[in-house]
């Protein structure tokens, strides 16, 4: 018996294509999976492949006929093989071929029930519904959940090709499943160019919940980026000078006081800081007041698992280099061990956030309110640099500080970046 | 945490919100002396005297009017009905009266009253006087209504009723006045209008309240023993209706069975069910289903009262209808 090819459904969203051009004429013979015909999507132009072996008995649309997906468009059959539409349950689509503009109506009844004679016996997985009397009276002859029809218009599945193992065959979310499973390759390979040996295969969507921590962070973010007027001000460091201190500072220390460079940025923030004690502020928007804070405890951004938290550095400007590196190694390993204690993240009256280890330019920092600024650092660089005219290797860092503009102003936040360079361009500032 | 009888959680909550304070009183058919027909209030009367534990006569109307008037005028009553089955005497007065006053007079008058009437079937106590009609008071917008099915939830709402400012119908089921339950140490109230996870399950979702808890707890406990966990919503107002954890824990199971001592037509699981199709439809992977009370006057007779009532075979076979 005659095999039919139907309009392929290309994508989630496509409901229907153009047929551009038949490759093969009616009375041509045609090998398996190669091309029958030409479709135009809203996306692409791509070929239909057949999936059978023999003549092309019957073009079932024209070109330049618009036909919804799953219509069927050509019989493929043996030499002289009589074209029976009835017995291919296609008696309803005999109409279309001599109108196609009417071809959706007509088609649409040969969807329901023709396609099973036809796939079923290629492919074995594919078990239909047989209808009762009763399941005829169905809309579409299939009986579903309002779950599992929701599943399968998602995840683009022809529920017809489900085999339902609730009440009276009603197909259910475990059906939609076990279907997944048993069969995540779909119809692609009928369209594939011919000679082309990839395979799509349906990707499944992965739905994560948001953790506890996600959420917190999503609500504060929103708050901040909603509600905080923020301002951005980079400015790009010599770190030349400090580089090399490091180095030699860390030759003289153990292992646990090494410094590193988010270390020297600490203490360097909080030293400027101290100079300019609007910027180590919140404000206070019932009130109408700016809070400065007495003291400076630098907050410091820690990648843990599908998040981050802010570890404090207190009296940061008080402490030195040796002290600040010990502890917030001390705090990122608790962080990171999952035993933080609340007086590790509480408190700080200024963030700073370091993606320097990861190649970073640069980057901007949302506000960790009721902060009044963070600071956002990139990576320490080795790039070409002016001086006096001639091009040299220098070692640079650009560093963004985030402002809420109800308490401070571009100038002060500049000058603020100027007095943080007089630490981190000339570094035994920090020594002393 | 203690274990007291849900008899004594309500009359811990009555006594803590008296002596907490004197504007609450207690009005009812044989409150005082005799100490209450369920000896919910037994002591009160020696406790706090006659003028806050006042014996009325047999006219529900009459106790009825009498709390909505002293209400309004700046006490706060607490209205023992003897059975829900007599609000009807007292029915103009409660949905017409006092579920309506604080909104027909523009909100110059607020009615913070209580009334409490045990409910429910199971005693041989006859057709007329084993109904439980909860469905139609949650009807009226206006009038608040609650009904636990845990001595910790009913000293809560209870204490949450008495300090309401708006009319509370508080139902007590007959037959739970027994049960025992861990209720919290010292002063707590428990939110009017928030259902509340009992058990937590994957499967399937009970939806239940009052004495139904007790019945689908054990029908729980024996589809436990075959794999099926069930998760258990406690609605325990029935206005205003939390439906968040109904609806959360029904996106999560996708199957629902709804339990109530009622008859079934128009009843708690009608709009319960209803809502559930209104806002989650997408998630349903099969049929709700209701168990409720056979669609006839209660029985008298023994055997013929437990047929009529929904029994935990009942919630079981329902369970296991939906999966």
């Amino acid at each position: 018996m005659a095999d039919v090819v139907s309009m392929p459904k290309l994508g989630f969203d496509m409901a229907e294509g153009t047929l551009v051009r038949w490759v093969r004429a009616e009375g041509e013979t045609i090998a398996k999976s190669s091309v029958l015909a030409e479709i135009e999507t809203d996306k692409a132009t791509v070929e239909v492949e057949s999936a059978y072996e023999g003549v092309v008995l019957r073009q079932l649309v024209k070109e330049g006929d618009i036909v919804p997906v799953n219509t069927p468009i050509a019989i493929i059959g043996a030499a002289g093989e009589a074209v029976d539409l009835k017995a291919l349950g296609l008696q309803a689509a005999a109409g279309a071929e001599a109108a196609p503009a009417a071809v959706s109506a007509p088609a649409k009844a040969a969807e329901t029930r023709p396609a099973a004679s036809i796939d079923d016996k290629q492919a074995p997985r594919d078990v239909f519904i047989q209808p009762s009397e009763e399941e005829a009276l169905m809309p579409e002859g299939v009986r579903v959940s309002p779950l599992a029809r929701r599943m399968a218009k998602e995840g683009g599945i022809d529920l017809r090709k489900v085999k339902g193992s609730g009440p009276y065959g009603r197909i259910v979310k475990a059906d939609i499943e076990a279907y997944w499973e048993a069969a995540p390759k779909v119809e692609e390979r009928a369209v594939m160019p011919a000679g082309e040996t990839v395979r799509l295969e349906r990707q499944v969507d992965q739905v994560v919940s948001l953790s506890r921590l996600r959420s917190a962070i999503g609500r504060r973010m929103v708050e901040a980026k909603q509600q905080v007027p923020h301002f951005y001000v980079t400015h790009e460091y010599n770190m030349t000078a400090l580089m090399a201190l490091r180095k030699q500072i860390n030759g003289y220390v153990s292992e646990q006081e090494k410094i590193s460079v988010n270390d020297f940025i600490v203490k360097a923030a909080a030293l400027a800081l101290r100079v300019f004690p609007n910027l180590n502020a919140s404000l206070d928007e019932k009130k109408n007041e700016v809070v400065r804070h007495g003291s400076i405890h630098v907050g410091v951004a820690v990648a843990v698992e599908n998040g981050l938290l802010t570890v404090v550095c207190r009296e940061a400007d008080r402490k030195p280099l040796r002290q600040i590196a010990v502890e917030v190694k001390a705090m990122v390993g608790r962080v990171q061990a999952g035993k933080v204690r609340p007086e590790d993240i509480e408190g700080s009256t200024f963030s700073t956030s370091n993606l320097g280890m990861f190649d970073v330019e640069h980057f901007i920092a949302i506000i960790n309110p009721p902060e009044a600024a963070i600071l956002a650092i990139g990576s320490v660089k080795e790039v070409p640099v002016v001086e006096n005219g001639e091009v040299k290797p220098g070692m640079r860092m650009k560093a963004t500080l985030s402002v809420d503009h109800r308490v401070s102003d571009g100038v002060e936040a500049a000058r603020f970046l100027q007095e943080l360079a007089k630490y981190l361009e000339e570094p035994l500032r920090l020594l002393v | 945490m203690a274990k007291i009888t849900m008899r004594e959680a309500i009359s811990q909550a009555l006594w803590e919100e008296m002596e907490r304070d004197e504007r609450v009183f207690i009005l009812g058919e044989e409150v005082g002396v005799w100490g209450g027909t369920y000896a919910v209030t037994k002591g009160f009367y020696d406790h706090f005297g006659e003028k806050r534990v006042r014996d009325t006569p047999i006219s529900e109307a009459a106790i009825i009017g009498a709390a909505i008037g002293s209400a309004m005028t700046g006490l706060r009553p607490v209205a023992e009905m003897m059975t829900i089955n007599f609000a009807f005497s007292a029915f103009d007065h409660i949905v017409n009266e006092a579920a309506k006053l604080h909104y027909m007079f523009g909100g110059q008058f607020k009615v913070p009253l209580v009334i409490r009437a045990p409910g429910g079937g199971g005693r041989q106590l006859g057709a007329t006087h084993s109904q439980t009609p909860d469905a139609i008071f949650a009807h009226f917008p206006g009038l608040k209504v609650v009904a636990p099915g845990t001595p910790e939830d009913a000293k809560g709402l209870l204490k949450a009723a008495i300090r309401s400012d708006d009319p509370v119908l508080f139902i007590e089921h007959a037959t739970l006045y027994q049960v025992r339950g861990e209720v919290p140490e010292g002063d707590y109230t428990v939110p009017i209008g928030k259902s509340k996870i009992q058990r937590p399950g994957k499967d399937v979702t009970l939806i239940t309240y009052s004495k139904m808890l007790e019945l689908s707890t054990k029908a729980a406990e024996q589809l436990a023993l075959e794999g099926i966990e069930v998760e258990i919503v406690d609605l325990r107002s029935l206005r205003p209706l939390d439906m968040e954890p109904v609806l959360e824990s029904f996106k999560k199971t996708n199957r629902a069975v709804i339990v109530e001592e009622g008859w079934r037509s128009f009843g708690v699981g009608s709009e319960v069910a209803a809502r559930i199709y209104e806002e989650a439809f997408d998630y349903a992977d099969a049929p709700i289903k209701r168990v409720a009370q056979k669609e006839v006057p209660l029985p008298y007779n023994r055997t013929l009262e437990q047929m009529a009532l929904p029994q935990v075979d009942d919630i079981v076979k329902a369970v296991k209808e939906v999966l």
